[in-house]
């Protein structure tokens, strides 16, 4: 056990001493969220929007006003009747409008209650679900406004309907995909790296001349990388909260241990790749070419599965990230719980154990 | 006191491929026992199975008294091992390395406290203890790669072509290295392609296609075949029919 602590240590030592390694493996999902996040955003900045004013009074005019002034719309024009507003969403001229009923000043101040009707087009639920917050948010701030100005406590309801999409399905957010790919991509790489670098340099021999268990390296060799990718994970959930405003909404605990799991099947992966790669440049490209492709085209993340060939289909089930992908959509962006991704859980687990049982053996065979 | 590494017919075949066949011999404690043989002769497979890397096919051996296949956990305490990669973590610093290693080999703390400027003191590396081996002289790192090999006070230590692309001057200081441990009572298994090496060890065994051609002291070798030690081993090399692996 002591003599374990003693390499963990070292394998930190390792860690921390290449300083450029492990700034590219922070780094990572950030530059993924970044880059992805930015090609979103940019969609959204200068949307064309219509309003349907129904009412007409000094408080719709205000808050349309607030919403032109906003750098992410252009309110392009006043449409009248519903036929006209259906059109020009069919159309797909406007990506979004925002509707004011009869009376609305009216009913606000009589009622204190009104409500306005947010229209998206949710064809593309990313962009969909980023507009309707950004007007909410203007009209929620409006709101504020216009109670420590009048001194009462009225209250403007948005109405948030997504047209074509009302689910949210579809081209699925980044997030998850980005998710499956960073963990899967450092875990995969950093193990097999880590392992066949003792290997080329030549004290993998002296460590299995010594009493040291094999069992304890491949346990010295994982736990670094476990936590690295445990913090990549833990960064991309900050990330996507704080700048994508993409909150988990169901359990984080669930979600923690499914990416555990998921980072654990990885490791393994690596593992089992740093048998038979002879050099760190094998590795790397093992892991490069061997893990990203498959986990970019066959995980759902880019093309949908059910479109692919029935073949396609049956290899897109032996990759891991397909399942962790799943998980990841159902309890982050749908909020459902651990009756819903049971299958998955188990499909990890299994996988996670055969792989780490398949390399332990091999790894054990190798030292012979 | 009974000899250190005893070994008798000890075999291994891979298939039909014997690698190593009836290798009978015995080392003496603080013995310095050189191994010689041309790439391809069986020399790394048999210091594998002293090792305890390698379970034999047959035949028995015994190292400090343990048996090479039932208590290689035993042998392994026992044995320091070093090979021509000198086998250091470049990106650790000097003192870094020593600890690891004498860590794995389950040494406390206190003592690696206590061992470490024991170490540096006798390679004369004080300044160098928190330099990375990646900027040290390939010298110094094969000296030290030698004294953290023998660090946990082993009884016998392996050495595996440890001088390969090092410069004479550095190699003679080597051997000084290897004489001190030997007179302290290390016993020293080492393998060589270098005759002047052959020259420094007590005995000396020749494999030529997985068999030991010849063993013996290098002054009986020399008077026994002839020649130099060059001679002696050219003369049983030439023979061989195996090709290098």
């Amino acid at each position: 056990m002591k003599q374990l602590i003693v390499f963990i240590k070292k394998e930190f030592l390792e860690v921390f001493r290449d300083k450029r390694t492990l700034l590219m493996l922070l780094g990572l999902p950030i530059a993924q969220i970044v880059l992805f996040g930015f090609a979103l955003s940019s969609e959204v900045k200068n949307s064309k929007i219509v309003v349907a004013d129904y009412s007409k009074d000094v408080v719709t005019s205000q808050i349309i006003s607030k919403i032109s002034a906003s750098k992410y719309f252009d309110v392009e024009q006043s449409l009248r009747s519903a036929d006209q507003l259906q059109t020009a969403f069919k159309k797909g001229i406007i990506k979004l409008a925002v509707i004011f009923p009869d009376n609305f000043s009216a009913d606000l101040m009589h009622t204190r209650k009104a409500s306005i009707q947010i229209v998206a087009d949710a064809s593309d639920p990313n962009a969909a679900t980023t507009m309707t917050n950004y007007v909410t948010q203007i009209i929620n701030v409006y709101n504020a406004e216009l109670d420590s100005a009048s001194g009462q406590a009225l209250q403007i309801v948005p109405e948030t309907l997504m047209l074509y999409n009302p689910g949210l399905t579809g081209p699925p957010n980044f997030v998850p995909g980005v998710m499956a790919l960073v963990l899967m991509l450092v875990c995969t790489m950093m193990t097999s790296v880590a392992i066949v670098k003792e290997k080329e340099l030549g004290t993998m021999e002296i460590l299995l001349v010594s009493p040291f268990k094999p069992l304890y390296i491949i346990i010295a060799k994982l736990t670094p990388n476990l936590l690295i990718s445990i913090a990549n994970y833990f960064i991309i959930i900050l990330l996507s909260a704080v700048f994508l405003d993409l909150k988990v909404k169901g359990s984080i605990v669930l979600l923690t241990v499914d990416s555990i799991l998921f980072i654990l099947t990885s490791l393994s992966i690596g593992l089992l790749l740093s048998i038979y790669a002879k050099t760190q440049q094998g590795a790397m490209m093992g892991s490069l070419m061997g893990m990203m492709l498959p986990t970019m085209l066959l995980t759902g993340f880019l093309f949908p599965i059910d479109n692919m060939p029935i073949v396609m289909q049956w290899i897109a089930n032996i990759v891991p990230s397909r399942w962790y992908f799943i998980i990841v959509k159902n309890v982050m962006l749908k909020g459902l719980g651990l009756g819903s991704v049971w299958k998955e859980t188990l499909i990890l687990l299994s996988m996670c154990l055969v792989l780490f049982a398949i390399s332990l053996r091999k790894f054990k065979i190798r030292l012979q | 006191m009974p000899p250190v590494i005893i070994t008798e017919k000890l075999t291994k075949k891979f298939g039909d491929f014997i690698a190593a066949s009836e290798l009978t011999f015995q080392v003496e404690k603080g013995e310095i026992f050189g191994f010689l043989g041309a790439n391809g002769a069986g020399k790394t497979t048999a210091m594998r199975m002293l090792c305890g890397l390698l379970t034999p096919s047959s035949g028995t051996a015994s190292i400090a008294g343990f048996d090479v296949y039932k208590q290689t956990e035993k042998i392994k305490m026992k044995i320091g091992y070093m090979s021509q990669k000198f086998s250091l973590y470049d990106d650790l610093t000097v003192s870094e390395n020593i600890r690891f290693y004498s860590g794995i080999y389950g040494m406390n703390n206190m003592q690696i406290r206590k061992k470490t400027p024991e170490l540096l003191e006798e390679l004369q590396l004080n300044q160098e203890a928190k330099t990375l081996v990646r900027d040290l002289p390939l010298g110094w790192k094969q000296k030290l790669a030698f004294s953290v090999s023998i660090a946990h006070d082993p009884d016998i230590v392996f050495l595996d072509e440890p001088t390969g692309g090092v410069d004479p001057v550095t190699r003679r200081q080597f051997w000084d290295l290897i004489y001190h441990a030997s007179q302290k009572g290390v016993t020293v298994f080492v393998t060589t392609h270098y005759m002047d090496e052959a020259e420094y060890c007590n005995r000396v065994s020749i494999m030529v296609d997985g068999v030991i051609a010849a063993l013996d002291s290098p002054v009986n070798l020399k008077k026994q075949y002839g020649g130099t030690m060059e001679d002696v081993f050219y003369g049983l090399a030439r023979n061989a029919k195996r090709k290098e692996d």
